[in-house]
């Protein structure tokens, strides 16, 4: 069923849009007389000012893998996030954990995890899919490079970005 | 009773979930389900291999039309079938067969809360570790607990750990802890193989499945018990963590290890292959096939694999373009002429590939023309001791009669001098017996393969091919079945497929030769050879056609009717 939505009745003073207009410009010429009265400033000299310190709790900037408290990178290559990635973003090869090593319980972990910076478009759906919690979208958001492999985050940069992160599951305890 | 007088001696009527179907006496409750489009969930039953009945996942609710008294008429309902009484106590779908008049319920309040009691115990000691399982995605444990199970656990206490990561043969892992203890890995290896190494050992939760602690799972079909694990337990070691299954696109094709020609299924992404599996076809190789033919795929992945047509110039090969190679090529042979000329073809070929060869060898009509025979050893199941998957093809095709007979004689008149050039499509001489000296004195070699060798590089023009899962064609097998293989990915760098190189140097020999596309080939193959008329490429559907009788059989298949017949098994 389509829902019909109905048009607004407008006014006539609606309608010549002449007070709406006359709004906005009580409004820039507000601002515009507080700046010269050096009451108020409305510029940011961005990228030396930077809006880091007021970015939301759930804002979603670059997407990173993260340890947990034994530096065990939490990440075990299940792939769902390169399956989800709606820009394809996310290229992930696995690898057996060699024998001998510490978590080699673990099994599996990526031999390759590259983020493509130019591809991603910060959706957050990675996040959202890991059933592992092992990656998390930072508040970094301003990602540059001369070069399209620059742009190209691999397993390491991730890391350095991501850091360790304490107190998520710990689905691979001692008891496992 | 009423319906079994109308519907004749051998079927019997069943309600399924209120809808009565016709289905032949014997048949497996389960199977009866199946045809009435009821699913049920199972682990255990496997229609190739006996019901043990042990995974109770089958459970469904049935009823029987009461027994009546001497001079009693049974009691109808509206479609005429005696009235059901139902049974207090569920049964098993899989192990039983039907009668007449008989009723299943499958979504019944009972059988539902029987399915969802199983999941429940079957998850209690699984580890769900699906993120680094190869299963998941194609997990039936998955795929029932997202239909059947509870969503959530109520088990508190912690898990019995069991072995995990255990080699138990060459080409297999197992996870016990994964294991839902269905035996269908330990009926295949006692039925199907006749390796008896599996068993379980322990009781209760702590019963894991093990193998014989002498042995090895080794046996030449041990991949198959991979491919009916339902669950994660057995994973192949090959394809351990290399792709997640939902990936992967698959291609429905056949295997060209031998004259069997098993039914496959190709499952690659981006243009790399990462398994071989078995494709269900009861005419040729039932649901199983070998490890060495699951495993050929990896010469596809050979770093010498010849990317780029070449031309000899002096003692190195440079890299040309197409037009160039086959116009040499086709300049080079169409200097000599009848006795000073020989072709010899491959059994690996596909039947519209030894086609364009015969067209090619009507127009350049050369003295001889033979393929090599590939002899290896074959088994009592299904592999079989005629490695060329398409002798039967290039007899029918090219006119073989004996293949291989030839050869002798062609090296003897190359010592002779009497043959000047040689066409070499997908055999290295060298490995037949050739020797370097013999080649190095054709004034004329031209040879297409897929891997850089000796006889490549002998050779003044090569045309690198396409491997058997990267191009289309059939095949006829060691019993006479015509089937299809199907393209699962490119050929890599400039190489073509086999029958494009073909179309271009018969072009280039003989001008034109009405083709545009491979299915035009099978067209003007059909209307030469008798064998094949009336078909065509896409005719041949996914499981083949019996074009011949070779008057073999499959060992295999032979003892798998045996066990139907003898009410084993479903088949």
């Amino acid at each position: 069923m389509p829902i019909v939505v109905q048009r607004p009745r407008l006014t006539i003073a609606e309608k010549c849009y002449f007070p709406a207009i006359m709004k906005g410009l009580r409004i820039t010429l507000g601002h515009a007389i507080r700046i010269l009265l050096r009451k108020k400033k409305v510029t940011m000299q961005y990228p030396e000012a930077k809006w880091d310190d007021h970015l939301p709790e759930h804002y979603r900037g670059a997407p990173a893998l993260v340890t947990d408290e034994h530096d065990r990178e939490r990440c075990v290559s299940c792939q769902l996030c390169e399956f989800i990635c709606p820009p394809r973003a996310i290229t992930i090869i696995p690898e057996e954990i060699p024998a001998g090593d510490e978590w080699q319980k673990v099994e599996k972990r990526p031999k390759i995890f590259d983020i493509d910076m130019i591809r991603c478009i910060y959706c957050g759906m990675c996040e959202e899919v890991c059933p592992e919690q092992a990656i998390f979208l930072r508040k970094d958001y301003a990602i540059t490079g001369v070069s399209r492999e620059e742009m190209v985050h691999d397993k390491k940069k991730l890391y350095e970005i991501g850091g360790r992160r304490e107190g998520l599951v710990n689905k691979w305890n001692e008891l496992k | 009773m009423v319906a079994s007088k109308d519907s004749g001696e051998n079927l019997v009527s069943v309600q399924v979930d209120d809808h009565w179907i016709s289905v032949p006496r014997g048949t497996r409750m389960i199977e009866a389900c199946k045809q009435a489009a009821a699913e049920v969930p199972h682990y255990c039953y496997h229609p190739k291999l006996t019901s043990p009945g042990n995974c109770r996942m089958c459970l469904v609710e049935m009823g029987m039309p009461p027994r009546p008294s001497p001079g009693e008429e049974p009691e109808l309902d509206a479609d005429g079938h005696a009235k059901i009484n139902w049974m207090p106590r569920p049964v098993i779908a899989c192990a039983n067969t039907v009668v007449d008049g008989m009723g299943i319920r499958t979504q019944s309040l009972l059988a539902k809360e029987c399915r969802q009691g199983v999941m429940e115990f079957l998850l209690i000691n699984h580890p769900l570790d699906c993120p680094i399982c190869d299963q998941a995605g194609e997990c039936t444990l998955q795929e029932y607990s997202v239909e059947h199970g509870n969503g959530q656990s109520r088990f508190l206490e912690s898990k019995v750990k069991k072995p995990k990561n255990v080699e138990i043969g060459p080409r297999i892992r197992l996870d016990d802890e994964r294991c839902v203890l269905c035996s269908r890995c330990v009926r295949f290896s006692k039925e199907v193989v006749d390796d008896d190494v599996f068993g379980f050992v322990d009781r209760g939760s702590h019963s894991v499945l093990t193998v014989h602690p002498d042995r090895k799972l080794e046996n030449n079909y041990s991949l198959n018990t991979v491919d009916i694990c339902p669950v994660g337990a057995l994973t192949s070691n090959d394809f351990r963590f290399k792709m997640r299954v939902w990936f992967m696109r698959e291609t429905k094709s056949l295997c060209t290890g031998c004259a069997r020609g098993c039914n496959t299924v190709v499952g690659s992404r981006e243009g790399k292959i990462y398994r071989q599996s078995p494709r269900e076809n009861n005419d040729v190789n039932s649901a199983w096939m070998c490890d060495t033919g699951r495993m050929e795929y990896h010469q596809l992945e050979n770093p010498a694999r010849l990317t780029e047509p070449m031309i000899k110039r002096g003692k190195k090969h440079r890299t040309v373009d197409w037009p160039e190679a086959i116009c040499r090529a086709a300049r080079d042979l169409t200097k000599f002429k009848g006795e000073q000329l020989a072709i010899i073809a491959s059994g690996r070929m596909t039947n519209e590939e030894l086609y364009l060869t015969r067209t090619l060898a009507e127009s350049l009509q050369p003295g001889v023309v033979d393929i090599v025979k590939r002899e290896g050893e074959g088994d009592d199941y299904l592999s079989h001791c005629d490695k060329n998957p398409n002798v039967n093809g290039a007899r029918k095709v090219l006119k073989i009669r004996s293949p291989g007979s030839k050869l002798k004689s062609i090296r003897k008149r190359i010592v002779e001098d009497k043959i000047k050039a040689l066409l070499v499509i997908g055999e290295d001489l060298i490995d037949c017996g050739f020797t370097e000296g013999e080649l190095s004195s054709l004034q004329c070699l031209v040879s297409s393969h897929i891997i850089a060798n000796p006889t490549a590089k002998m050779s003044h023009v090569v045309l690198p091919g396409a491997g058997y899962a990267e191009k289309r064609g059939s095949m006829i097998n060691a019993t006479g079945r015509l089937q299809r293989l199907n393209k699962a990915i490119d050929p890599p760098g400039q190489s073509r497929e086999d029958w494009e190189i073909l179309h271009e140097l018969n072009r280039a020999v003989d001008g034109c030769d009405g083709v545009t596309e491979l299915a035009d080939v099978f067209t003007q193959m059909a209307s030469t050879l008798s064998i094949f008329k009336g078909l065509s490429l896409s005719r041949i559907g996914d499981l083949g056609v019996d074009v011949m009788d070779t008057g073999e059989t499959v060992p295999l298949l032979e003892r798998e009717a045996r066990r139907v017949s003898e009410g084993l098994i479903v088949g």
